[in-house]
């Protein structure tokens, strides 16, 4: 926020091929944003190719608010997370295996470009993120209390002593019984639930601004993962930090999400208000993904209905649209379009954006008479 | 999934001979029975091995399969679903009671008379990485049960094989390729297509989507359902995601700690769950559906699940439960029927007098709160 006053008002620079119509091509995140992020490219080069992981991702994200990025494996979810926290380019053999582009302004402050170290001071700090799996996070030789207390210290000139009394505090915040005692196991002592946990106090122990959360229920059973989620719902109230949520699990998103952000290969194909996106999803990627899903809530006797195929080669990512060798309706739109024209996010109202060549009613008409009626 | 022979002699008949498979619910008997199972994995220590424990991973459970059925079987980590799911199958020795298949007792039998069983019970992995030998080339793996069977299937072992991967959706040609050149979901195709090799009565499916893709996840599903169909199986399928086990099954069974604590058709167990723990755990999936969050009443329970190796005395629930009383301590509260097809193990059972209507609804305990 502190230095608005640069050229934000440049265009994204996307190719500006497809969407020289009505709607405005990818508008630019608000101004005043607490994270923004903008035409994000994190590319790895390979022996078999350059894997571009991501490839030219906008969004932007309030404090106070949850982004839930949903996308299957080999999207580029948790790469996107990774890069936002710096952690592609953490050590000097790291950046000589990546490429990164485009724009990163945590509070206005750009990422990507800046000095590892200064990004390292941020992270911990102003932002933090729990992981997937708890026990390769944590590690196995440290008590839990001291690598909490050790995640303090590094950004506040505290005793041993009052790291201490600040971790006992964060465990029995995150809600570990007899904080004062556990403080001093290991984490094997832990269980998986407990483990999440304290990996949560981690992450917050130094009041993040942002806090990243990669698939933080996925090894953790239902009843555990209820208890995660709204331990991680009370602590955004609480703390008003911004939360991006990165879960393949659309019920996930679902319970936490404000926003969401429907990622393909790469790429951002759906983003929108989380109940735009659920009610009235523009996609058809995004109904494959609902037409996939079993639900609980309901008897369904019906087939699901799969996405044919699978997920693209992120070294050949498809030309055009990278969903079309899997859409049902890649002849809909004309000239071969769909093969030969990547389609850009463009807005349908109310910040719902989608990328997809079809025009805004047949997509209406495909789902409310196609889809919707079978899901 | 099955064990080298130690003995060449002991050749199975054809599979050209008489097929007496029954067409699938043909007969009221059930095709697997299950009574009292127990397993106990033995905590040893010091030199001698002596005995000091044991992890109760299963802990006495019955049930029936009937022909043509898909029962799914539901619970948490460590609740002893696969361990069920490996001595249903007998690649796991049960330390007590008996499994019946089609009326023979096959609970201790030896590695060589157990082989002609082993046509007609076929499992499913999870790990479609694992479960593929990465030296192998497809045709090999699918062909392998034929090569261990004896088994000389009409027009030579290549063109059944290939005849079965075009039966899961994969293309004949793919015989010559390894492991590695497929993707997850075309791997556990090809898991499929081992485990239907020898046209098996039974597949027990132990958690065959969990790691897979929800766009994948949705054809394999797809292609099970219609594999049902198309050659009469009958499934057990492992999950733990209780919307996939809502949507394959025929029946439930819920497991906790080593037991079956309610057993139901589907519809009845998801409309009007009859266990707390049942409830807690359909009140704790995240339903797709942003609306509901807000009105949703969600059973938190507290704490974890207890050590399957010093369980809790009486009812195993009765630490995490807020209808636990004194009686639920001391007795061990039994699986019985409380409506036609609707056992339960519980001595306080929710919705147990009303009719089916109360659904997902809020609980009339006190649900326990967030630590």
């Amino acid at each position: 926020m502190t230095d608005s006053s640069e050229d934000r008002t440049a265009v994204p620079s996307q190719s500006a091929a497809a969407g020289s119509a009505a709607a405005p091509t990818e508008a630019a995140p608000e101004r005043d944003a607490f994270l923004q992020v903008r035409d994000l490219k994190v590319h790895f080069p390979t022996d078999d190719g350059l894997v571009k992981s991501v490839d030219g991702l906008t969004f932007s994200l309030e404090k106070g608010k949850t982004l839930g990025i949903v996308g299957e494996s080999g999207s580029g979810k948790s790469v996107t997370s990774l890069a936002v926290m710096g952690l592609h380019r953490a050590s000097r053999q790291q950046r000589s295996k990546v490429r990164m582009s485009g724009e990163i302004r945590l509070d206005g402050k750009e990422l990507v470009s800046a000095d590892p170290d200064e990004v390292r001071r941020l992270r911990g700090r102003r932002m933090a993120m729990i992981f997937q799996d708890p026990l390769s996070a944590l590690h196995p030789f440290y008590s839990v209390g001291s690598q909490i207390v050790e995640a303090y210290r590094v950004h506040n000139d505290v005793d041993k002593k009052t790291a201490r009394k600040r971790a006992i505090e964060m465990l029995d915040r995150v809600g570990i019984p007899q904080p004062d005692k556990r403080v001093d196991d290991h984490p094997h002592q832990f269980s998986g639930g407990m483990r999440q946990r304290a990996m949560i106090a981690m992450a917050l122990v130094n009041n993040p601004e942002l806090l990243i959360a990669d698939e933080p229920t996925t090894a953790l059973d239902v009843t555990v993962q209820a208890q995660i989620l709204d331990l991680i719902r009370d602590l955004q109230k609480e703390f008003g930090s911004a939360v991006i949520i990165i879960t393949h699990d659309l019920g996930v998103v679902a319970e936490l999400a404000d926003d969401l952000l429907v990622m393909y290969g790469g790429r951002c194909i759906e983003r929108g208000p989380a109940e735009k996106v659920f009610y009235e999803p523009q996609h058809p990627y995004t109904w494959g993904l609902l037409g996939s899903m079993p639900r609980i809530d309901r008897d369904q006797t019906e087939r699901l209905i799969p996405v044919k195929g699978s997920p693209p080669s992120l070294i050949n990512v498809p030309s055009g649209c990278a969903f079309n060798p899997r859409c049902p309706y890649a002849d809909v739109p004309k000239d071969n379009l769909t093969r030969t024209v990547r389609p850009e996010l463009r807005e349908a109202g109310g910040g719902h954006y989608s990328a997809c060549h079809m025009a805004p009613e047949e997509r209406q008409r495909i789902w409310t008479e196609e889809i919707a009626p079978k899901l | 999934m099955t064990e080298t022979t130690d003995d060449p002699n002991n050749k199975i008949p054809l599979q050209k001979a008489p097929d007496t498979r029954p067409g699938p619910a043909a007969d009221a008997e059930p095709l697997l029975k299950v009574r009292g199972l127990v397993r106990h994995f033995p905590i040893t220590k010091g030199l001698l091995k002596r005995q000091v424990g044991a992890v109760q991973a299963v802990d006495g459970i019955d049930f029936d399969v009937r022909p043509g059925e898909t029962l799914g079987v539901v619970g948490e980590s460590g609740c002893g679903k696969s361990t069920m799911g490996r001595l249903i199958t007998r690649l796991d020795e049960p330390t007590g009671g008996s499994i019946e298949f089609q009326g023979t007792d096959i609970t201790h039998l030896s590695t060589g008379k157990l082989r002609p069983m082993r046509r007609d019970v076929q499992m499913i992995f999870q790990d479609p990485y694992g479960s593929l030998n990465p030296r192998h080339t497809i045709g090999g793996i699918v062909s392998t049960p034929f090569r261990l069977q004896g088994v000389e299937p009409e027009g030579g072992v290549k063109k059944e094989v290939q005849r079965l991967l075009e039966l899961v959706g994969l293309s004949p040609e793919h015989y010559n390729r390894y492991p590695h050149e497929f993707s997850g979901g075309q791997r556990q195709r090809i898991g499929i297509a081992r485990a239907l090799a020898l046209k098996p009565k039974l597949v027990v499916a132990d958690e065959p989507v969990s790691a897979l893709d929800v766009s994948i996840q949705a054809q394999v599903v797809n292609l099970m359902d219609d594999l049902q169909e198309e050659l009469g199986l009958t499934y057990v399928i492992i999950a733990h995601d209780l919307s996939v086990i809502r949507h394959v099954s025929d029946r439930i069974a819920v497991m906790y700690l080593g037991k079956i604590v309610e057993l139901a058709d589907r519809t009845e167990l998801y409309e009007n769950p009859m266990h707390p723990y049942t409830k807690a755990l359909l009140s704790a999936v995240p339903v797709p559906d942003p609306k509901r969050r807000t009105q949703r009443d969600r059973i938190l329970l507290k704490g974890d699940v207890p050590s399957p190796i010093n369980p809790p005395s009486g009812c195993r629930f009765r630490t995490r439960c807020w209808k636990a009383t004194e009686v639920c301590t001391t007795t061990e509260p039994p699986l019985v029927a409380l409506r036609t097809g609707h056992q339960v193990a519980c001595h306080h059972p929710e919705n147990a007098g009303e009719p089916a209507a109360a659904g997902t609804k809020a609980p009339d305990g006190q649900a326990s709160s967030d630590q």
